[in-house]
């Protein structure tokens, strides 16, 4: 129901709007929304708005998690060892 | 054929546009060159053949980055005459021009259709020119026609694809039509992306010449890489899987995608070729490829097989496989 | 930040094993919904079902916007496109869905001003742009687009403009999420939540699925990595017998969500009843514009006259919508309704679960 794209803040510019970057590709949007958004923070963005800001160190610490499931899969023994 | 009116979708190069080709136009021409539906015709002519085809070109905007409507036209039906294997030779021009139309803007169209035929090595040896009231046309609307030389013994079609064979693709999907949608009024992106449109016959006659029993080449332009694997699999009753890791995107193009919620595969573009190889030519075809111009990003990026036929697949990069749908009708923007 | 990693295969290998390892432990069936169409499309791209393991059945819900728009909704739509004067702007989404007689895009090939636009604020420079048209908005989606239109209307009012105005047929999704579970032909054991309804709303507005329900639910986000994680903390809690909403998809969403957006959409919006289509109407679940800012719904600018609303007889967009019915168990399903030819909106909208099968899996077709 909602296409929004990680996005990184350019510059912030006059009437609340930023240029932003995504992957190469640069649009302005509206920081309406997250007014305390700004330049350098990668945020959300939804239909030319910025949502929300994207906690980057969240995300790094979600993927390192993530990385040692298997190992916990196989300490709980649900997974023979070396699978 | 449902729909009484003619919509929009139906010019997209989807299944729409399939459906108004299939049920009305081959339906009423009944002629059986037409129902190969191939890009040329080959038609036998004095003891040789000639490759002849036809393409209208009313893309808006006239003027994108990169390019305009004149070099379309020029390397789009040079390419669909060399796509047979034939050696592209002339071509001819019509002209719907509204009235209004600045002459400047017609004399910077045609300064890139001569300077398009030049680096093809084809002549513009007749045209046509008529003027409509204002507000009947969308600027400028041209029509090119091509006519090649087959050598004997060239042979290519969609129908002929084999299981076992390599699909090639001379370089990065989506430019094109990326480029022309960052200029859309609403959408606007700034991107340095440029359309890729170019004339392609040299890079063809290379690769026939390195790989001689190539089954066919194909051009990903409306609908895409999507549209054109899928109608090669319909013609030639087999399936083709595309590995999604070997399909050459700019970041770029990717990253304009997502924003638009479009499909990469259904985006057009209008200087890359496909072709289907058999495998023990394929490394052959896509160096001659990769030496060729346009090609560098070239890469093999799927294979065919006789199971389930009729149908395209993705390996996905996460692994898993699924279809790789056609577009149905215009690819629109999307929030959801 | 490269967040490709939420794409990598070999996290994905690690979950699956971890999804497999606590559904052998469960041991009973379990049905998991997933109520926003993004994951709905998500699931179908990378395969996902195809992964799960056998105890496990990931449903779809009502959770694209597009498909639950009342019939008498896109009838309104239509009706604002045929009005003289006024330029309907809408996204993308919106143009093939069939109203009762009629759609945008059909109204569109007929010479109407529809346009496309990928945001609200496009339609708002269009209005500054083009000052003899009356310029309308379709505001379609749930709370993360609700904050947009809340956003384009403040800065309308704020621009003193006359001739833009939106009609609104936003709805919200954590009152509907009650009334599924109380449908009574409808089973769910746990939900995977939108990620950015979410970003918006916080977590607290689902806790009284756990509190008053005991059913477990995780925001989760759209990569398959996350989704992989979202059903991997589901069938934790429930091998666990917990039941609490959980945020997998960190990056994007805290409890709190983004209390200025909703304080913007409190300004601007009240919360009314809504037509769900294929469900019926849900109370409190849409937004309706408030009074002060009458001069900025289209509803109230215009008089509209709305043809008898009419369904399509054996369109079972309803079922599907509730996860009753698969979409290839649908009679028309690959057959009178197809992306060209749609018969309900789960089939035309880009997110709905029919297109999601259709599009991506073999269900329903024949080999040529």
């Amino acid at each position: 129901m909602c296409l929004a794209i990680p996005a990184r803040i350019l510059a912030r510019q006059e009437n609340s709007m930023a240029s932003v970057d995504i992957m190469g590709v640069s649009r302005t949007v509206s920081l309406d929304l997250v007014p305390e958004a700004g330049e350098g923070d990668y945020v959300l963005v939804h239909a030319g708005f910025a949502l929300q800001v994207i906690d980057e160190a969240t995300a790094n610490e979600t993927l390192e998690l993530l990385k040692t499931l298997p190992f916990f899969a196989e300490d709980e023994g649900l997974v023979a060892e070396g699978a | 054929m449902r729909s009484d009116r003619i919509l929009l979708a139906h010019g997209s190069g989807g299944t729409m546009m399939r459906e108004l080709i299939d049920d009305i136009f081959v339906a009423e021409f009944h002629e059986d060159a037409l129902k190969r539906l191939d890009d040329a015709a080959s038609l036998p002519f004095s003891g040789a053949r000639l490759a002849f085809s036809t393409d209208t070109y009313v893309v808006h905007p006239l003027f994108f980055p990169g390019g305009d409507i004149g070099r379309l036209a020029v390397c789009g039906t040079v390419n669909d005459v060399a796509t047979s294997g034939a050696v592209p030779l002339y071509l001819s021009v019509g002209f719907v021009l509204e009235e209004g139309f600045l002459v400047e803007d017609l004399k910077r169209i045609l300064v890139s259709m001569r300077d398009a035929a030049r680096e093809a090595g084809v002549h513009i040896v007749t045209g046509d020119t008529k003027v409509v009231e204002k507000g009947s046309g969308d600027g400028v609307f041209i029509n090119t026609a091509g006519v090649g030389a087959l050598a004997e013994g060239v042979d290519l079609s969609g129908s002929y694809c084999k299981p076992g064979d390599r699909v090639l693709l001379s370089g990065t999907l989506g430019d094109h039509g990326i480029a022309i949608v960052s200029t859309r009024e609403g959408l606007e992106f700034s991107t340095d992306i440029q359309t890729d449109a170019a004339p392609l016959n040299a890079l063809i006659a290379n690769v026939l010449a390195a790989a001689p029993d190539t089954r066919c080449f194909r051009d990903p332009t409306r609908g895409g890489l999507s549209s054109t694997l899928n109608e090669l699999a319909m013609a030639s009753g087999v399936s083709i899987t595309v590995e999604e890791t070997a399909v050459p995107v700019k970041p770029q193009v990717r990253g304009a995608s997502e924003m638009l919620g479009y499909d990469v595969f259904q985006v057009a573009n209008e200087g890359k070729m496909t072709a289907v190889v058999p495998a023990e030519q394929a490394e052959a075809a896509l160096a001659a490829m990769k030496a060729s111009p346009y090609g560098e990003d070239a890469a093999i990026v799927g294979e065919v097989a006789d199971e389930h036929t009729g149908k395209v697949y993705v390996h996905t990069a996460f692994g898993a496989t699924r279809i790789m749908d056609m577009l149905v009708g215009e690819q629109l923007p999307r929030i959801c | 930040m490269d967040l490709s990693a939420f794409r990598d295969p070999e996290i994905a290998r690690g979950l699956i094993e971890a999804i497999n390892a606590t559904a052998a432990k469960l041991g009973r069936e379990v049905k998991v919904m997933e109520v926003c169409g993004t994951h709905t499309v998500s699931i179908a791209k990378n395969g996902l079902r195809g992964v799960m393991p056998d105890n496990v059945t990931l449903l779809s819900g009502p959770g694209c916007p597009v498909c639950v728009t009342a019939n008498h909704d896109i009838d309104t739509a239509v009706a604002l496109a045929q009005t003289p004067g006024v330029t309907v702007t809408t996204f993308g989404d919106m143009m093939k869905v069939p109203g009762s007689y009629s759609s945008l895009a059909r109204e569109k090939a007929d010479g109407r001003d529809v346009r496309i636009v990928y945001s609200p604020l496009d339609a708002l420079q269009l209005a500054q742009r083009e000052p003899d048209r009356q310029v309308v908005f379709i505001a379609v989606g749930f709370e993360t687009t609700a904050p947009l239109i809340a956003a384009a209307v403040l800065r309308a009012q704020e621009m003193g403009l006359e001739n833009f105005s939106v009609f609104c047929a936003h709805k919200t999704v954590p009152i509907a999420l009650e009334a599924l579970i109380n449908d009574p032909d409808v089973e769910i054991d746990a939900f995977i939540l939108p990620g950015h309804v979410s970003t918006i709303i916080g977590s607290h507005p689902y806790e009284f699925l756990a509190e008053q329900y005991h059913i477990p639910g995780v925001i989760t986000g759209f990569e398959p990595v996350d989704v992989l994680q979202g059903v991997y903390m589901i069938l934790r809690q429930l091998d666990e017998g917990r039941a609490g909403i959980e945020i997998a998809y960190h990056r994007g969403v805290t409890p709190e969500g983004n209390p200025h957006a909703r304080e913007m959409v409190d300004t601007v919006f009240e919360p009314i009843d809504a037509d769900w289509r294929g469900i019926g109407v849900i109370p409190g679940t849409g937004l309706g514009v408030r009074e002060e800012f009458a001069g900025f719904d289209a509803t109230k600018k215009f008089t509209l006259e709305l043809p008898e609303p009419k369904e399509i007889k054996g369109c079972q967009c309803g079922e599907v919508l509730r996860g009753i019915t698969l979409p290839f168990e649908c009679k028309l399903f690959a057959r009178a309704c197809t992306p060209e030819h749609p018969i309900g909106p789960c089939m035309v909208s880009s997110e709905g679960s029919c297109a999601a099968y259709y599009r991506f899996t073999d269900y329903g077709r024949t080999d040529k």
